[in-house]
C-alpha cells in the first residue's frame, strides 16, 4: 500500500473543533489524514504533545485555535503562538522540517477554512514525505562498524 | 563478610569520581563498611578480577559515564551481571549528559572534525584510530567507538538513579548512608527506578530568588549583564533551566548568579525537559505579534543545546532526523 500522511490535529473546543464539525455537517470534502484531538483551549497545548505525536508516528502536527482576540480564556492562543515559534525552532535544529508543525486559527463558523487548511497541510506533509526519526536501526551500518 | 562495592567510569569526564572523593573523611566509613572490589580511578583492580566473580557477587555498583564504545558496553553488561544493585550514577549514566550532545552528529562527522578539520589538527596522512593495530611487538586492541551515545538504561537494566553533573557530595553521602543503613538493618530497598539523592520538586523551589511577572523583550547571555542577585534570572532575560530541573542540589548555581543549566535532570512528571523549557520561555516573552516574537527569539542562542544540555540522549525526539540535519 502506498504511504499516506498521518497527521495529529489538536483543536480547541470553542472555535476550531466546532469549525471542523461544521465542515463535516456541511459535507465539505477534505482529506481524511488528520486525526483530531479536542482540547479546551490551545493554551493547554503542552509542547510535549507535539513531540509525543511525532515519536508515536505522526508525520505532521497541526494545532488550531480561536482567532487572536477570540480565545475564550483570553490569552491561551497567544501563549500557543509563542510556543509554536519555539517548537519550530527546536524541530528545525533537530533536522525535523519546521513545516511539519503548523498553528492556525479557525473560528466556529469557518468550516470551509478548516477544510482548506486540512487539504493544504496534508499536501505539505505529502510533499515532505514520511518522518523518519533516527534510531539505531537506521544507523545500523555505522553503529557497530569501526 | 563485608558487602562488596564497585565504582566504575564509562564515557565519563572523571567529575563523578571526584565528587565521590569529595565526601572527605566519610570515605573511610565507606571503605570500612564495604569491601571495594573495583574503582579504576583510585585502586588497581583488573577487569579479569571482576570477570572471575560469580554473578550477583557485588552488592552495590555505582556506575558513572555514558555508553559510547565497545569497552563501555562490555563493562556495563559485566557489572550488571555481577551486581545485585546497579545505580546509574550522575547525569552521563542517567541521561547521557554532555557527551549525549554528540548524538546531534554522526561518528563520521565527529571523526572528520577531530582528526582532520579542527584548526589545531595536522594529520596529512589521514590517520584515524583503528581498533586493531598490528605492531612488531604484537597486536594492540583499543575500544571501538559507537555511533550513538547512550545512557546506561538503554544498554542494561538499571535499579536506581543518582542525578547530577556531578551529584553533589552531600547527596552522595546521604545515598551511601541510607544504603548502609538498609543493608545493616535488613530493610527493604526502595522501589526499582527510584531517583536517589535528589528532591521531588524543581530547582526553582530551592532557589531563593524573587519571581515577578516576567516580561522579556530580549534574552541575554550570562556574561552580558551583571545580574541582580535577588531577582529571578529568567526575569532578567537569562535563560535558566530551573523550571525544567529536579531539585536536590540546593540551587547551587543560581546562588552565585549563574543560571541553572539543568544537570539534575527533569523533575517528576516531566517527560521532556526541552518541552518544559519551551513552555517556560513562552510564558516570559512579552509579545503577541509573530514578528516581535521572532525578533525576541532571535536573541536566544542554541535552544537545543541549552534545553537538552544534559538529556538529549534520553529525550523524546532524540537525534531527530539525522539525514536532514546532516545536509544543513
Ligand atoms: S555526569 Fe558530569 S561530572 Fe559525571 S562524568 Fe558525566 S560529565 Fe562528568
Ligand atoms: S528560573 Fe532560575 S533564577 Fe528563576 S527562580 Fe527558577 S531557578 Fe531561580
Ligand atoms: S543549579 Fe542546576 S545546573 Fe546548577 S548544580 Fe543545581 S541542578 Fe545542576
Ligand atoms: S479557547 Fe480557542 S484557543 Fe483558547
Amino acid at each position: 500500500m502506498s504511504w499516506e500522511p498521518k497527521i495529529a490535529g489538536f483543536l480547541c473546543n470553542w472555535c476550531s473543533y466546532t469549525g471542523a464539525d461544521l465542515a463535516g455537517t456541511s459535507r465539505l470534502h477534505y482529506p481524511p489524514n488528520i486525526r483530531v484531538i479536542r482540547m479546551m483551549c490551545t493554551g493547554r497545548m503542552d509542547p510535549v504533545f507535539v513531540f509525543k505525536a511525532f515519536q508515536a508516528g505522526a508525520d505532521g502536527v497541526i494545532v488550531s485555535g480561536c482567532h487572536p482576540g477570540d480565545c475564550h480564556y483570553q490569552e491561551g492562543n497567544f501563549k500557543m503562538l509563542r510556543r509554536a515559534h519555539l517548537i519550530k525552532r527546536v524541530l528545525a535544529d533537530l533536522g525535523i522540517h519546521p513545516d511539519r508543525f503548523r498553528l492556525t486559527w479557525v473560528s466556529a463558523s469557518e468550516g470551509d477554512r478548516w477544510a482548506r487548511f486540512s487539504a493544504d497541510f496534508t499536501q505539505t506533509i505529502r510533499t515532505l514525505g514520511p518522518l523518519k526519526l533516527t534510531s539505531d536501526s537506521i544507523l545500523e551500518g555505522t553503529y557497530n562498524a569501526a | 563478610m563485608k558487602p562488596k562495592l564497585a565504582l566504575y567510569w564509562a564515557a565519563s569526564c572523571g567529575g563523578c569520581e571526584i565528587a565521590v572523593v569529595d565526601v572527605e573523611e566519610h570515605i573511610l566509613t565507606i571503605a570500612d563498611f564495604f569491601d571495594i572490589v573495583l574503582w579504576p580511578v583510585a585502586m588497581d583492580f583488573k577487569y579479569k578480577d571482576v570477570e572471575a566473580m560469580p554473578d550477583g557477587e557485588i552488592t552495590l555498583c555505582l556506575f558513572n559515564g555514558s555508553i559510547r564504545n565497545s569497552e563501555n558496553e562490555h563493562m556495563a553488561k559485566l557489572l550488571r551481571a555481577k551486581s545485585k544493585v546497579l545505580v546509574a550514577f550522575g547525569s552521563c549514566a542517567q541521561e547521557g549528559c554532555i557527551p549525549g550532545l554528540a548524538n546531534l552528529f554522526t561518528k563520521q562527522q565527529i571523526w572528520d572534525y577531530v582528526y582532520k578539520q579542527s584548526p589545531s589538527t595536522v594529520n596529512e596522512s589521514g590517520i584515524f584510530p583503528q581498533p586493531i593495530n598490528k605492531m612488531p611487538e604484537g597486536t594492540i586492541e583499543i575500544p571501538t567507538m559507537w555511533d550513538t551515545v547512550k545512557p546506561l538504561n538503554q544498554v542494561v537494566d538499571v535499579d536506581y538513579y543518582v542525578p547530577g553533573c556531578p551529584p553533589q557530595s552531600d547527596q552522595i553521602l546521604n545515598v551511601v548512608v541510607a544504603v548502609i543503613d538498609i543493608l545493616k538493618n535488613g530493610q527493604p530497598l526502595p522501589p526499582k527506578g527510584t531517583i536517589l539523592g535528589a528532591g521531588d520538586k524543581t530547582c526553582c523551589d530551592e532557589c531563593g530568588r524573587e519571581r515577578k511577572e516576567k516580561k522579556i523583550k530580549k534574552f541575554v547571555r550570562p556574561h552580558e549583564i551583571i545580574p541582580n542577585p535577588k531577582e529571578c534570572l529568567m526575569d532578567q532575560g537569562i535563560v535558566c533551566c530551573g523550571p525544567a530541573t529536579r531539585s536536590g542540589c540546593g540551587a547551587k548555581c543560581t546562588a552565585v548568579n549563574v543560571p541553572c543549566r539543568g544537570c539534575y535532570g527533569p523533575p517528576p512528571d516531566c517527560l521532556d525537559p526541552g518541552a518544559k523549557m519551551i513552555s517556560a520561555l513562552s510564558s516570559v516573552i512579552d509579545a503577541s505579534e509573530p514578528e516581535e516574537i521572532d525578533s525576541i527569539l532571535a536573541t536566544l542562542t542554541d535552544p537545543v543545546g541549552t534545553f537538552y544540555r544534559f538529556n538529549l540522549a534520553a529525550s523524546i525526539l532524540g537525534r531527530g532526523q539525522m539525514e536532514v540535519r546532516k545536509q544543513s
